[in-house]
């Protein structure tokens, strides 16, 4: 078990904070960024993880019980490649969707919304209850 | 003989990187492909037969010892999960390589869909067969970033926003499971799942609790599990049918996997997990509801997933041998059939032109063959009784009384009731499509058929696949003798998991 | 040259451009519109790209004992590419690199996953290295870790993806913009 240092405490609830924050927006630009500041956050977390900083990576340096956990350190790269990865996978995502829509919002779900106004409609539409029902399926 | 757990994984990865050299004969790829998978569901009834004789097979990466080094292992579960959805990921290639003729002709070669399906089968097996908590997450990364360029493959103006929906909730629970490693890792100090059942269980129980949910979480959004459930019939319907059909088939039953396998090993519950039953019984219900408001065909069936995930929370829920049996009975059933009928649906599709329900009729006589296919599926699913879905259902219902507190009967009678709101809602279906007067096309098509249906033909080939995983299912129904007992020793293996432990860690104390 | 001489300005040029070199910095003949070169920048990837490749070299053999492997080789043989691009715009870079990059991923992901496999062959487990040393006359013991063509793999996929990115994201994009200026 290891704990975490304020700093770094408070870092990491700032990356999650603004990434979750940035998640959030509609833009899929503003999201990429958030997920860009996640996964930082997350990197960070792994890298915490495996012990307090400062100590040295490579072989040679110190004595193995003074070297830090390369094991976070495998995880984190293997981490940011994938995140990496995403990222330019977004990025063209944001590109097509801006070339074909014109921007690159991230709209509500289309269908889900026309199956609500027909369930007004016939809400307005005076008929009972079940009638209703049966009806919003057809 | 160890080999045989890693040639799932790497046959895949070498088929897509061959796939990838030979972009440009479409011959070449869809041989490699067909070959392939044809090959690992071989190697997958290879590995259930010998897990199940000699128990489990271990495979420690480049010799390295287990804590330290990467682990595969091929247990009962592993192996049988690995079975089933090696024989949909071979039947849907087939499916797909026979739209692709009929749409496109013989001769266009497609650079990306074979090396990437191929990139996704290999992350299903690597799910099914990783030992240690890291590499799931690799394994989920590989399957999902495949699943993101399959799903926005060809996007046009109204794919390419549900696209995003998927990719982005998908990316999320990614970086969340990447916080829950990195806590994990920072409380115990290993990620191998062998060796983590171990430490978890000396770490203080709030903490122990907490990193459970946080994984429950996690992949609850894989699995689509009801307050997490959102993006999936939003997604799902928009990709085209034979994509459908391996995400509903494999993606969402991979997450309860990993949520089997974590629940089991590392993050264990004494007795009746109540949370779980309660998300049991939201997924349930809520899914079956949504499902009955559609009237797109895929949404519908997008929903009824979402409620039939309810029904393996409830196995898991209930956590006891009974259950887990249920549980993987139910998962192999599901996979098959959810499958089936995503395959069905494109066929059925294809010959109205439209997925919207009401402007469907007549299919019965119009196309009588897709009518029997749709058929078995839809009752295999509601669980009518000749079906795997009954054998599956009846064994989660068994268990579900059998637990005897009052959590887990209300769960049960939920599940009833469910089942016969499925049967009521693929009967609408029935009705809708199939009887009836076929409807001459209406004034204004829905926006989103074009880039569903496809040029409209049907060919031999799409045909067969489906008539494939039906038989599969029916076949599930009439060996499911020997697939409960094979069920049932493999939640046995899962509730006592010393058989993992010790095949992977070694004989000694481990750790 | 003489597509340079075919733009050369006469008297009514702008004086933002006049002095706009038309010289051939880069190996290609290509050059992008001569108001956004730098020649700076071209001379340094005219002299960095090989020196680059060299060094992602050494990154690759280097690996197993130092600091390096296929992973970081690639990114760095990459970083080349990237620069030639910054440098020259996309007619260089699609001119230079003939290969495919999908074929570039390709190969590097046969080799490396075929590589994994071939230990069994000689009754070890998947993905296990063997050490090899031998001395060669003239350049002394060498020492041969077969992980060394898994890194081979994973440095030619690794640059494939870089090139990749480059035509997707960066040539590709580039000749959208050109085509809808044209319009």
């Amino acid at each position: 078990m290891s704990t975490v240092n304020l700093t770094m405490a408070i870092l990491l609830g700032g990356l999650y904070a603004g990434g979750f924050y940035l998640i959030l927006q509609r833009s899929l630009m503003r999201i990429l960024l958030g997920i860009v500041i996640l996964g930082h956050g997350a990197n960070l977390m792994l890298q915490l993880a495996g012990g307090p900083p400062g100590r040295p990576p490579m072989v040679g340096d110190a004595a193995p019980a003074m070297m830090t956990d390369p094991f976070p350190q495998a995880m984190a790269l293997t981490a940011v490649v994938i995140t990496f990865a995403l990222t330019t996978f977004l990025l063209a995502l944001a590109y097509r969707a801006w070339l074909l829509l014109g921007h690159d919002e991230v709209r509500d779900d289309l269908e889900d919304r026309r199956i609500r106004r027909l369930e007004r409609r016939l809400a307005e539409s005076e008929e009972d209850e079940e009638e209703m029902e049966t009806e919003a399926t057809q | 003989m160890t080999a045989l757990v890693a040639l799932p994984v790497l046959l895949p990865l070498m088929a897509a990187g061959l796939s990838l050299a030979f972009g440009r004969f479409a011959d070449i790829q869809r041989v490699l492909g067909l070959v392939v998978l044809g090959a690992i569901i071989v190697n997958a009834a290879l590995l259930l037969y010998v897990a199940d004789v000699h128990g489990p097979i271990v495979l420690q990466l480049g010799g390295w010892p287990a804590p330290l080094g990467i682990t595969l292992i091929a247990d009962r579960l592993a192996a049988l999960l690995l079975l089933v959805s090696s024989v949909v990921t071979f039947a849907v290639l087939i499916y797909s390589i026979g739209q692709r003729v009929a749409d496109y002709g013989r001769g266009t070669s497609s650079t990306t869909f074979h090396p990437i399906y191929l990139m996704l089968c290999a992350g299903v097996s690597l799910a099914y067969l990783t030992g240690d908590l890291f590499n799931l997450f690799v394994a989920f990364e590989i399957m999902l970033s495949s699943s993101y360029v399959l799903i926005t493959r060809r996007t046009t103006a109204t794919r390419v926003r549900p696209g995003m929906t998927y990719t982005i909730v998908s990316l999320t629970s990614s970086i969340l499971f990447l916080t829950v490693i990195a806590l994990v890792y920072a409380a115990t100090g290993t990620v191998n799942l062998a060796d983590l059942a171990q430490r978890v269980s000396e770490l203080p129980d709030g903490l122990q609790s907490s990193l459970g949910l946080l994984m429950t979480i996690v992949f609850g959004v894989k699995a689509a599990m009801v307050p997490l459930h959102f993006w999936l019939p939003d997604s799902y319907p928009n990709a085209p049918a034979p994509i459908t059909a391996v995400f509903a088939g494999l993606l969402t039953k991979v997450g309860i996997y990993a949520m089997i396998r974590t629940q089991t090993l590392v993050f264990q519950h004494e007795s009746t997990w109540q949370l779980m039953l309660a998300i049991a019984l939201l997924t349930m219900i809520v899914g079956a509801l949504g499902a009955l408001a559609q009237d797109d065909l895929n949404r519908m069936l997008s929903f009824l997933l979402v409620s039939h995930i309810g029904y393996m929370l409830f196995g898991l829920g209930v956590y006891d041998i009974a259950g887990l049996t249920g549980v993987i009975l139910y998962v192999v059933h599901h996979i098959t059939v959810q499958a089936t009928l995503f395959l069905v649906s494109g066929l059925i599709t294809r010959h109205t032109g439209t997925v919207a329900l009401s402007r469907m009729g007549g299919l019965a006589k119009a196309a009588p063959l897709v009518a029997v296919l749709f058929s078995i599926p839809a009752l295999t699913l509601s669980g009518v009784p000749p079906f795997s879905g009954f054998v599956a259902k009846l064994a989660l219902l068994q268990a579900g009384v059998d637990a005897g507190t009052w959590a887990a009967y209300g769960v049960a009678g939920g599940a009833v009731l469910t089942s016969l709101l499925t049967l009521y809602a693929v009967a609408r279906v029935w009705s809708r499509a199939f009887w009836g007067r076929p409807q001459e096309p209406a004034g204004d098509p829905d926006p989103s058929d074009e880039l569903v249906v496809g040029t409209g033909t049907t060919s031999p080939a799409m045909m067969v696949a489906s008539g494939v995983l039906a038989a599969t299912s029916v076949l599930i129904a009439v060996a499911a003798g020997p697939l409960a007992d094979i069920s049932g020793r493999a939640a046995v293996d899962l509730m006592h998991g010393e058989t993992y432990r010790t095949a992977v860690l070694g004989g000694g104390a481990g750790g | 040259m003489t597509e340079t001489e075919s733009q050369s300005p006469g008297e009514q040029e702008a004086w933002t451009t006049w002095d706009t070199p038309s010289e051939r910095w880069l190996l290609s003949g290509y050059t992008r519109d001569r108001r956004e070169r730098k020649i700076l920048l071209e001379l340094a990837a005219r002299i960095l790209f090989p020196t680059v490749l060299v060094f992602s070299l050494y990154l690759l053999f280097a690996g197993h004992e130092h600091t390096g492997g296929g992973f970081s080789g690639g990114l760095v043989a990459g970083q080349a590419f990237v620069l030639r691009y910054l440098a020259g715009g996309r007619m260089d870079s699609s001119s230079t690199v003939s290969l495919q990059p999908p074929v570039l991923i390709g190969v590097g992901l046969t080799i490396a996953t075929f590589i994994s496999l071939v230990p069994l062959a000689f009754g070890g487990t998947v993905l296990e290295s063997a050490i090899y040393t031998f001395t060669v006359p003239m350049l002394g013991q060498i020492k041969i870790v077969t992980s060394l063509f898994l890194d081979i793999g994973v440095y030619l996929l690794i640059l494939g993806v870089v090139l990749d990115l480059l035509r997707t994201l960066g040539s590709a994009i580039e000749a959208d913009v050109a085509a809808v200026e044209r319009r």
